[in-house]
């Protein structure tokens, strides 16, 4: 076949941002005093700049297969010796466009779409001379396929991403990655690549790391990288260099069948742990590589084009997407609600009231991010020393980690500094409290704020389920008070819950947004709600199991319903994590303001008044065989209707559903995108549940609970017809 | 680092500091002058300035940064960090070539941030007054190893581009507001040269392409040449290898139709002057000890330099002044030059300096490898592409003892560095003529 005959697809797509493909012939550089002959450099480009990356649609692809069959044809007629690829600035390719694959409606599409990119890529493999990529920059997915692909490739120092996503996707590096990378540098090697990094926050190789796999054979510095990488091509054709693939293995090597094996395994255990195979593609990632072993390349592209037309079929892959390009990388950019952001202040100094972790904590982000003096004040001397101390401590940490230079570590600890008087709030622009969570000390605190800081000053909360509109009731500017909500541990989740309560004004909302901004925090805006949405919605989980397991339901039944939602940790482990009492005194708060939807559990009191941390023994949880002590299983009584572990995972979807049926009806967000925008970047949930309301949709509780589903179709699952 | 002076320490930069931790009052090293060498050159193919060239959408100090590289990258001997000097010229020192160029191209070229760097000016002479420069802080003692180079991208920065002459110079007739175009100075020096004719300045710009083109034909300009990758949009990425201005096969034909732009009936046409070019040259001095302690090879020894003013309106006949005092500096007479690299900005100020020293036109000691009219002049890069190739040319000719690289400048000045062939049979090691303290 031909790259032409895909035109139907490309038909398809016709406002695809075409990458084209720019020819350019090369004298190449004399090799003992002759040049090898004329290479052929293919360079991809979108004409657009750098905040535009150059993807892979159908057109693209027609364009390049076409290309690259014209360059066959010339090698086979003798009129060059090699041919290149390599990209505009920055980027080599950054894989496949999701927005067009998500969009591909039915298998045969899907399957039209995997048996094209084969297409060109098998010309790129066999256009008689070789060929080499220079990776310069950014390369994921498809865009990482096309340097595998070649013959040879050169990567730059300074490539940012290189990277298999696929199994995170929701795909398989079905276009050779999965048959090539094993071989090239080995099966754990490729595991590593197509399995840890994906299911490990999407993390990517950088060209360095690459190289020392042996993804590529040689590296050269950004200044002169494509100079240098044809120069290198040059002494390759010429014979004058060989290279050395230390890492590649020969697929039917007996030793290697048991090594190719052994990683197939720990791949699938590494699955298991971290989703609970709750989406199929990883475990069809491992699937594909461990029966290729024994397949030729043709018969693995066969498999490998079948896999992707199934899994571009699935809604995990599909909510996938949603969740990645629609929700994280462009609604978190430009949340819902926020004003203007000319209307936002100048913020120059932070107070924070209190000096315990979380204030402490705080004070770090704020003095690091925003560079700007923060001051913390408590009630006596030992705490404010304590609190300065631990941030202090914290900058000494992260010098001895190299992640920041001396000179920034003294800058940070210098603008820190306590107080046992608010009296040092006073020419601050942003004081933000995070003392314990009881309406009136918070009130309290803020009464003597106000009496020191000036009238523009913001005051803003940390709480996590008290009312910020009951904490503006009494001061004299209520406007100036918003809910600023992070989430434990501040440094490491991306999300904030900025809370506009009914007399916020846009001026302060504006700067609280500006400041999420600042401190790289993704923010989104609710209502005064209690609990707001993250907290709302894992008690609302934690509630249902909890309640089954009250009512009879075995330990490992309740606390193990939810796997195959693939959770970052079950229910019980995370109410352990959260602290047991921390998450009672928010049920309370719930319970008290939506009653029964929120029970609060006389066994989870029991266990807290009898200082029990954690209804599992914390070390039979690490052993990986959790058992509850005796001791602690004495404290509790349970009833005697038990339920399954499919009961507790329904009446958990459900609960679910109706709850954020309720949010959205309050007007807790603007809408849908906003929860599963939460749940993804608060809690950590992942991207194949989209958040959750695609999940919920998919699995029927919405319509079950709220008779509609949250998405409309194609947004997260396949396009209407 | 060695601040040293070279006498009773041959091995340079590796000064032992003992007699400085004595206690009491010191007294500095006694003063000795050092040998200054040539250990390297190169170059960035030259391009045609403007949309089409191909330096269009390439940064001028992204050139300097290939030469550097390029330098590190031959001479492989040399540590990074042992460079005490980055000096770069430009004659527009703003946008991509500002900043203090030679400090910005030595960071962005990945030296270390120990080496320091700076920017240099003498128009069409930046580059060689860049050599001379920190070849007098060298055989002042002030460093070891230098980078001197230039660049001109002359399609970013047009000449004189943002430049506000001072109307003094018009009201106090300081200079002729004419002088300030190049153009109509090379047609100023017809008038006072009129033996000097169109016909003569025609025929030695087709000499100068069909030198350029023989010398290519031999492989005697590409070695040291830097490739340079570009890309320009909807192009993707290529590769220079070789100078874009050359117009190989030019005959005076040709050439005696072209337009005389600065005056109407005038000689001076696009095919007998240089043209409007892109391009960058670095090169590599030492110490003769340095190069000698770090195993680097000697090009050609520095025998003398000088600059002289002349009149601004006749600026091309700046060479000939400056080479006198250069002579004179050195104890040699014209006669004892063997090879001479002479900037061609035009074909009428090349003439100019050979009929002053009764030099026939085509002179096989001049120009081997043709000039600027064939191979381009972006300004303040020239004079390092003028000792390059004087030094590939003494290597090839051990016969010839001294050469000359000797430049005209706008606004009235010529430039001349007079050097001696390593490989000639009489030159003396620095180990005799150094440090004569």
């Amino acid at each position: 076949m031909s790259a032409a005959d895909f035109h139907k697809l490309a038909e398809l797509f016709p406002t695809e941002t075409v990458t084209h493909s720019y020819v350019q012939d090369i004298q190449l550089p004399a090799v003992n005093g002759t040049s090898p002959g004329t290479f052929a450099l293919v360079t991809l480009d979108n004409g657009l700049d750098h905040s535009k990356p150059t993807t892979l649609g159908p057109n693209t692809l027609i364009e390049l297969g076409t290309v690259l069959e014209g360059l066959r044809d010339r090698a086979a007629r003798g009129e060059i010796v090699g041919v290149g690829v390599t990209g505009k600035p920055y980027f080599l390719v950054a894989g496949a466009d999701l927005s067009t694959v998500k969009s591909v409606s039915g298998r045969e599409q899907g399957l039209w779409m995997a048996q094209l990119g084969h297409d060109v890529y098998s010309t790129l493999a066999n256009l008689g001379v070789p060929s080499f990529a220079f990776i310069n920059g950014l390369a994921l997915g498809g865009g990482l396929e096309i340097a595998l692909q070649s013959t040879y490739r050169t990567v730059s120092t300074g490539a940012g991403a290189l990277a298999l996503p696929e199994a995170f996707i929701g795909l398989v590096p079905g276009w050779g990655g999965v048959y090539i990378l094993p071989r090239l540098i080995g099966p754990e090697n490729a595991v590593k690549v197509m399995i840890e990094n994906p299911l490990s926050n999407n993390r990517t190789l950088t060209g360095p790391q690459a190289y020392e796999l042996g993804v590529a054979d040689a590296m050269f510095e950004p200044a002169d990288f494509v100079e240098q990488s044809v120069a290198w091509a040059s002494r390759v054709i010429a014979g004058a260099v060989t290279p050395e693939r230390a890492n590649a293995v020969d697929a039917a090597a007996a030793d290697v069948a048991e090594r190719w094996a052994g990683a197939v395994a720990a791949g699938r255990a590494f699955v298991e742990a971290k989703t609970s195979n709750a989406s199929p593609a990883p475990a069809k990632v491992l699937d594909v590589m461990e029966a290729n072993r024994t397949m030729t390349q043709a018969q693995s592209a066969e498999l490998e084009c079948e896999t992707l037309a199934d899994l571009m079929q699935t809604d995990e892959f599909r909510s996938t997407v949603y969740a990645f390009l629609d929700l994280v990388q462009r609604r978190s950019k430009r949340p819902a609600g926020a004003p203007d952001r000319k209307l936002a202040r100048p913020v120059t100094k932070i107070g924070v009231v209190g000096a315990g972790l979380m204030a402490s904590q705080l004070a770090l982000l704020f003095a690091r991010q925003l560079k700007v003096p923060v001051v913390m004040t408590d009630i006596d001397e030992a705490r404010v020393d304590k609190g300065v101390g631990y941030v202090h401590a914290e900058v000494d940490k992260l010098l001895a980690k190299k992640r920041i230079s001396a000179d920034a570590a003294n800058r940070t600890k210098a603008l820190v500094s306590g107080s046992v008087s608010k009296e040092a709030f006073a020419d601050a622009d942003f004081v933000i409290e995070a003392v314990f969570e009881e309406l009136n000390v918070k009130k309290q605190v803020f009464k003597e704020v106000e009496a020191i800081v000036s009238p523009e000053c913001i005051l803003a909360t940390n709480t996590s389920s008290l009312s910020v509109t009951a904490m503006a009731a009494d001061l004299q500017n209520p406007e100036r008070l918003v809910g600023f909500h992070f989430f434990n541990p501040v440094a490491v989740m991306p999300l904030l819950e900025i809370v506009r309560a009914p007399k916020t004004d846009d001026s302060v909302l504006a700067t609280a947004f500006e400041l999420a901004k600042g401190l790289k925090k993704s923010a989104v805006l609710v209502k005064d709600a209690p609990a707001f949405v993250v907290n709302r919605l894992l008690l609302r989980l934690m509630g249902e199991v909890t309640a089954a397991f009250d009512e009879g339901t075995p330990a490992e039944v309740a606390d193990n319903a939810l796997r195959p939602m693939g959770l970052p940790m079950t229910p019980f482990t995370l109410g352990a994590m959260v602290g047991l009492p921390v998450a009672q005194h928010v049920q309370e708060s719930l319970h008290a303001a939506f009653g029964d939807r929120f029970p609060v559990s006389a066994n989870l009191q029991a266990l807290i008044d009898n200082g029990v941390k954690s209804i599992w023994d914390p070390a039979s949880v690490k052993a990986g065989r959790p058992e509850i002590p005796a001791e602690t299983l004495a404290l509790m009584s349970f009833g005697s209707t038990p339920s399954t572990g499919g009961e507790v995972l329904r009446r958990t979807q459900d609960a679910l559903a109706e709850e954020i049926g309720l949010m959205l009806e309050e007007g807790v967000v603007a809408g849908p995108e906003d929860i599963d925008l939460c749940m993804i970047l608060g809690a950590g949930w992942p991207m194949f549940l989209g958040g959750i309301t695609p999940y919920l949709d998919r699995v029927g509780a919405s319509e079950r609970v709220n008779g509609k589903k949250f998405l409309a179709p194609g947004v997260a699952s396949e396009p209407a017809a | 680092m060695s601040q040293q002076p070279s006498s009773g320490n041959p091995s340079g930069g590796t000064t032992s500091r003992t007699e400085s931790r004595s206690a009491g009052p010191r007294t500095a090293s006694p003063r000795a002058v050092r040998e200054v060498v040539f250990v390297d050159g190169v170059r960035t193919p030259f391009g045609r300035a403007g949309e089409k060239g191909i330096y269009a959408g390439t940064r001028a100090d992204d050139l300097v940064v290939k030469c550097i590289r390029e330098l590190m990258r031959r001479n492989p001997s040399l540590p990074a960090e042992r460079i005490d000097e980055v000096a770069i010229a430009a004659t527009t020192q703003s946008g991509d070539q500002g900043l203090t160029i030679g400090r910005t191209a030595a960071l962005l070229a990945g030296l270390p941030r120990t080496v320091p760097g700076f920017a240099i000016d003498r128009m069409c002479a930046g580059a060689m007054t860049a050599v001379t420069t920190t070849a007098s802080g060298i055989g002042f003692g002030a460093y070891d190893v230098v980078i001197a180079g230039g660049v001109e991208h002359m399609g970013n920065h047009p000449m004189g581009a943002g430049a506000d002459p001072n109307p003094r110079f018009m009201s106090e007739r300081i200079v002729d507001p004419a002088a300030l175009n190049m153009g109509n100075t090379a047609e100023n020096l017809h008038d006072r040269f009129p033996a000097i004719t169109k016909d003569r300045t025609d025929a030695y710009a087709v000499a100068s392409q069909d030198k350029l083109a023989a010398a290519y034909a031999k492989d005697q300009i590409q070695p040291d040449l830097v490739p340079v990758a570009t890309m320009k949009p909807g192009q993707g990425w290529t590769v220079n290898t070789v100078d874009e201005p050359p117009r190989p096969g030019t005959s005076v034909e040709d050439l005696a139709g072209l337009k005389t732009p600065f005056r109407a009936h005038g000689r001076v046409t696009a095919g007998n002057a240089a043209g409007l070019n892109d391009g960058a040259t670095a090169a590599l001095l030492a110490s003769a000890d340095a190069a000698e302690e770090l195993g680097l090879p000697v090009k050609m020894r520095l025998v003398s330099y000088a600059f002289a003013g002349v009149e601004p309106e006749v600026m091309g006949i700046g060479p000939v002044p400056a080479t006198e005092k250069a002579l004179a500096n050195a104890g040699l007479g014209i006669d004892d030059i063997g090879l001479f690299e002479i900037n061609e900005a035009f074909a009428v100020q090349v003439l100019s300096f050979l009929d002053h020293f009764g030099i026939a036109d085509d002179d096989p000691r001049v120009n081997r490898y043709g000039g600027a009219i064939a191979v381009g002049h972006p300004l303040a890069s020239s004079g390092v592409r003028l000792m390059n190739q004087l030094a590939r040319q003494f290597e090839e000719d051990p016969s010839v003892r001294y050469g000359m690289t000797t430049m005209c400048i706008g606004l009235g000045m010529g430039a001349t560095v007079i050097w001696e062939n390593p490989h000639h049979a009489d030159y003396t090691t620095t180990t005799e003529t150094g440090a004569a303290a």
